[in-house]
């Protein structure tokens, strides 16, 4: 297979459309807008549409619509206007609607910038929303990951019926690298039958999130808690490098990653056995996995794009049986790899 | 002409049940043999059922106040739908208010929308099935106040869907609050001392408003507080379906609708005020009716 030179953004827009996806409804914003230009270009030549909305509240309600017809369609923007699609986001969790919606994060809070940053991490991780639902989050660190995670995505969507989020920044999306479009495998079409179809031969179709009748709603709410148990159980992934040697392990996700790994390799010149756990699902977050780590190995340094958000996660995992560090970066400025590098030494167990 | 008649329609419909024969008879057939018997024969022409429920209705009582047009407005489009025959090739889309329990009235296809984006999710759902009936039914606070951003972008995109617009001048189901179509000087929960032009601004007319847009092939006002209007009413949501099918494009009927309940009025006064004060404002007729050589 070839390796073709390609942007993060136009990766994630070629993954949907190997991933089947016919149908794209988005409203400009940077630093996402490679993927709608890419999808304009040539959903239509594949028989699918390309349709700029009105605003990221219409693009993800025309979503729902599309979603509730069972056609694959996704969404793409960034911070400021997936927060105006929380609210389409949890009618389709509550009415158990599939969705590939990816999230360009920008830095906030507001307008803030279009530099990377990962203070998105809690509204993508949390629900967002209102109310008590999960999206599945996926955290690519690399353009190869961007495609991949995007075929992954759909499948995933499809599979649960459930919104997942692809969760990016400007460093990954604006970044070109080498990759390789797999060529995609037939695989078998996961069934729709509650899709709208027009209701012929069989009994009609509701796709709903409000429940009225006594006891109704909680059996709702117990029904998707199930459902993201079973996707705790079964969808968790991470990369863990050099952890099995490690005195100290680093975990960072998605861009910072890529820093923490060239930093790691200082480390290893100067002879500090560092590893790195980098969540790639953010939900389901790699629980089970960090926690069997934090019982050989005792410091953790948590490294982000933001003032602290995955370190309680981390903290949940690890925090009993090691130590847990934090270096944080806001939006604005990228930390360097001596930065990370100094904070390692700080750490590193003596 | 476009579509079946009337009677091709009659006869589809008893077809399905098999009482075709019952229905040729009368003509012919059956009155020469009832020729000279004094007996009335037990000819199924005089049980034959005059009124009944629209197929594309399911078996449920409305929930609606007593005098509210909701439940005939629901009617006029299921009978629609059975007219042309295509109840298991609609998806409806229902919003939230007064309207939000369309899935249970009608036996067809229907998502739930978000307040206000019921025309945003059509769009989506016509664009993935585009040879599917999509219509939406949403009241006045939802298309006219928090969702006026979609419908006017799903006119203006000229999409092949069908909304049913429920005006009656007060936000129902939360319980008569001032809608972006309160007349002024109307008392609601939030408007004690009347609609006040200086604080609220004006009743918002969206027909008028939608015909403007080129996108917009069929744009109608109708009421169903007397006979005469009500045939009226039918044969706009008929022609908008017509429209749809004919992939003319957006389609939009405004139904004046009483709401006795948040007018605090009685089922009969409140059908007087629809004539004596928001057909007034509200002027009803067909605004726009695209040709098909206009789409040409």
């Amino acid at each position: 297979m070839e390796r073709e030179l390609v942007k993060g953004n136009e990766a994630q827009a070629m993954g949907a459309i190997d991933a089947g996806c016919l149908l794209y409804f988005g409203y400009p914003i940077t630093p996402q807008n490679e993927i709608p230009e890419y999808l304009s270009k040539h959903l239509p030549r594949l028989g699918g549409e390309f349709i700029q909305a009105e605003s990221e509240i219409a693009s993800i309600n025309m979503l729902l619509g599309a979603s509730a017809a069972g056609i694959r369609a996704m969404t793409s923007s960034s911070s400021p206007g997936i927060s105006l699609m929380q609210e389409g986001i949890s009618y389709m969790a509550g009415s158990e609607l599939p969705a590939v919606i990816v999230n360009m994060s920008r830095s906030g809070p507001g307008l803030g910038g279009i530099a990377p940053s990962q203070g998105d991490y809690f509204q993508a991780t949390r629900g967002g929303g209102h109310g008590d639902y999960r999206m599945i989050v996926l955290a690519p660190s690399s353009v190869q990951e961007m495609y991949d995670l995007t075929l992954r995505a759909f499948d995933l969507a499809d599979t649960y019926r459930n919104p997942v989020l692809i969760l990016g920044d400007s460093l990954i999306g604006q970044m070109k690298e080498p990759m390789v479009r797999r060529s995609p495998k037939k695989k078998k079409a996961i069934p729709k039958p509650w899709a709208l179809t027009g209701a012929e031969g069989r009994k009609p179709n509701i796709l709903k999130s409000l429940y009225l009748k006594d006891g109704e709603l909680t059996q709702h709410n117990w029904k998707l808690h199930e459902k993201y148990q079973r996707i705790r159980e079964k969808e968790v992934l991470f990369e863990a490098r050099g952890v099995d040697e490690a005195n100290m392990v680093v975990v960072a996700f998605g861009s910072i990653a890529r820093i923490v790994k060239t930093a790691m390799g200082m480390a290893a010149d100067e002879g500090l056995k560092v590893g790195l756990f980098r969540p790639i699902t953010l939900f389901p977050f790699p629980q089970e996995a960090l926690h069997s780590i934090s019982r050989s190995i005792k410091v953790f340094l948590t490294v982000e794009l933001n003032t602290g958000q995955m370190v309680e996660d981390v903290e949940l995992s690890a925090k009993r049986d090691a130590q847990v560090h934090f270096y944080g970066r806001p939006p604005g400025s990228i930390p360097t790899p001596e930065e990370i590098l100094e904070e390692i030494k700080q750490y590193y167990p003596r | 002409m476009h579509g079946p008649s009337v009677p091709n329609v009659l006869y589809k419909y008893l077809k399905q049940r098999g009482q075709i024969q019952n229905w040729q008879k009368p003509n012919g057939v059956n009155r020469k043999k009832m020729k000279g018997k004094r007996k009335q024969p037990e000819s199924l022409i005089l049980t034959r059922q005059a009124f009944k429920r629209p197929e594309s209705l399911t078996d449920v009582p409305f929930h609606f106040c007593p005098g509210c047009h909701h439940g005939i407005a629901h009617r006029l489009v299921a009978e629609a739908i059975d007219f042309f025959g295509i109840q298991g090739k609609t998806i409806g889309v229902a919003s939230v208010g007064c309207s939000v329990f369309l899935y249970d009235y009608f036996n067809i296809d229907v998502v739930e929308a978000p307040h206000g984006r019921a025309s945003a999710v059509a769009a989506g759902v016509k664009r993935a099935r585009k040879d599917r009936m999509v219509f939406t039914y949403q009241g006045d606070g939802d298309l006219a106040s928090i969702g006026i951003a979609e419908v006017v972008h799903t006119a203006n995109r000229g999409e092949n869907i069908t909304i049913i617009f429920a005006n009656n001048g007060v936000y129902g189901m939360t319980g008569g609050q001032m809608a972006p179509t309160t007349l002024l000087g109307q008392k609601t929960t939030t408007s004690p001392y009347g609609r006040d032009f200086a604080q609220d601004g004006y009743p918002i007319r969206m027909a008028e408003m939608l015909a403007t847009l080129e996108g917009s092939a069929f744009v109608a006002r109708v009421a169903v507080n007397n006979p005469a209007n009500l045939m009226k009413a039918k044969k706009a949501v008929r022609r908008a379906f017509q429209m749809q099918i004919e992939e003319m494009g957006f389609s939009f009927v405004e139904f004046i609708l009483a709401c006795p309940t948040n007018w605090s009025l009685s089922a009969v006064e409140a059908n007087q005020r629809v004539e004596d004060q928001m057909i007034p404002y509200f002027p009803l007729g067909i605004l726009k009716e695209r040709k098909m050589a206009d789409y040409l």
